[in-house]
């Protein structure tokens, strides 16, 4: 009755609304689709991680990964980048 | 020479056909000249939300293809006569016309009209280029729900990829009292993840469905609470600035004004 009371007034806990959930979901489910939506852009990505990677190590161009990953609660950019020699340090 | 504005959103059913119908008719309301393109070749509807489905000799196609002039296929609404309607062919595909055509199109209308609506069909393949091809901004009309929100975002990067740039959101069939109980995402929440400007919010209002049963827009009726949010909308395309409406926050003493009929801000 009291959360009833407080709904209607507009103020409580809101932590379990079905709209929070709404907003969550739709947060991550729309990084993935940004990503997709230029293909691209992934490519682009791997190309840039090399030139940075470079200036310290020598990579494994043609096996290096990079993918998004997302759980339940979170998205996360994973790189799998194989070195192949590291620079001497000057 | 006139500004073409395409109404679009990626899911069917959000209200992209009432949004055009209603601002088309609200700008003409206003003074200005208006010409609505249904681009939804095959699903025609805008011609009946308008109350003119009984005067088509003509449609987009037929001008299209070169057996009518545009101006024959144009229909002169019967409130206003800065307003006209050029409908939707029926029976044909949507590839019965291309991107090239439709931006010929437009931008022929754009010389006789201050305003170009232009009513997108749902989806993002063909129709959706044909529609967007000839515009110089873009509506994205979204209703609070995660799928509709979600096509409303590629919406947003498909109209980049079309160089239509910083579109207007409207937020369609908006209720506040299920935002009041937290079950219904309110209009920050979809600012916050769309991150586009936002033009107006519109309640979930049965006098859209009478307003379509009869053929009258809901602008047109100044008791109508949606309507009061298309006349702002309208304003606010005209560079006028109104104030958001407060559905979502209402007070329990706002309400009850309301329900005795004073004050009623949309
Ligand atoms: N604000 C609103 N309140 C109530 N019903 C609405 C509202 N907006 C649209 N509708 C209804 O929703 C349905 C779909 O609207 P429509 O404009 O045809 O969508 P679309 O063109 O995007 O497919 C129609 O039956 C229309 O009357
Ligand atoms: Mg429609």
């Amino acid at each position: 009755m009291l959360e009833w009371l407080a709904r209607l007034l507009g103020s409580g806990d809101h932590s379990k609304d079905s709209k929070d959930m709404a907003k969550e979901r739709l947060r991550l489910v729309l990084v993935q689709d940004r990503a997709l939506l230029s293909p691209g852009l992934l490519e682009k990505l791997k190309e840039d991680i090399v030139e940075v990677l470079s200036k310290y190590m020598e990579i494994d161009e043609q096996s290096l990964e990079v993918n998004l990953d997302s759980s339940d609660e979170s998205v996360a950019l994973v790189a799998n980048i194989p070195v192949k020699s590291v620079k001497r340090r000057i | 020479m006139g500004k073409a504005i395409v109404i679009t959103s990626g899911k069917g059913g959000v209200g992209k056909t009432t949004a055009a119908a209603n601002i088309g008719t609200g700008l003409a309301q206003i003074g200005k000249k208006v010409c609505l393109v249904d681009a939804d070749i095959g699903l025609r509807n805008l011609d009946v939300v308008m109350g003119l489905e009984n005067r088509i000799v003509y449609d987009l196609i037929d001008v299209v293809e070169g057996y009518c002039r545009v101006r024959q296929a144009m229909i002169k609404d019967k409130r206003f006569d800065t307003l006209y309607l050029l409908p939707a062919a029926q029976t044909r595909e949507k590839d019965a016309v291309n991107p090239d055509q439709m931006g010929k199109l437009i931008t022929e209308l754009k010389q006789d009209f201050d305003y170009v609506i232009i009513d997108c069909p749902a989806g993002i393949e063909q129709g959706f280029k044909n529609a967007t091809s000839g515009a110089d901004m873009a509506i994205v009309v979204t209703t609070p729900e995660v799928s509709a929100v979600r096509d409303a975002d590629r919406i947003v990067g498909l109209l980049e990829a079309q160089e239509l740039y910083d579109p207007y959101l409207v937020i369609n069939r908006l209720r506040p009292d299920m935002v009041r109980k937290g079950d219904m995402m309110n209009t920050e929440d979809m600012i916050d993840i769309l991150a586009i400007r936002l033009l107006g919010v519109v309640p979930d209002d049965e006098s859209i469905i009478v307003s379509t049963n009869r053929g009258e827009p809901a602008v047109l009726d100044k008791r109508s609470q949606s309507g009061q949010a298309f006349r702002n909308i309208v304003r606010r395309l005209e560079g006028v600035e109104v104030p958001f409406m407060h559905l979502e926050n209402n007070s329990m003493v706002q309400r009850f004004m309301r329900l005795i009929g004073i004050g009623g801000k949309s």
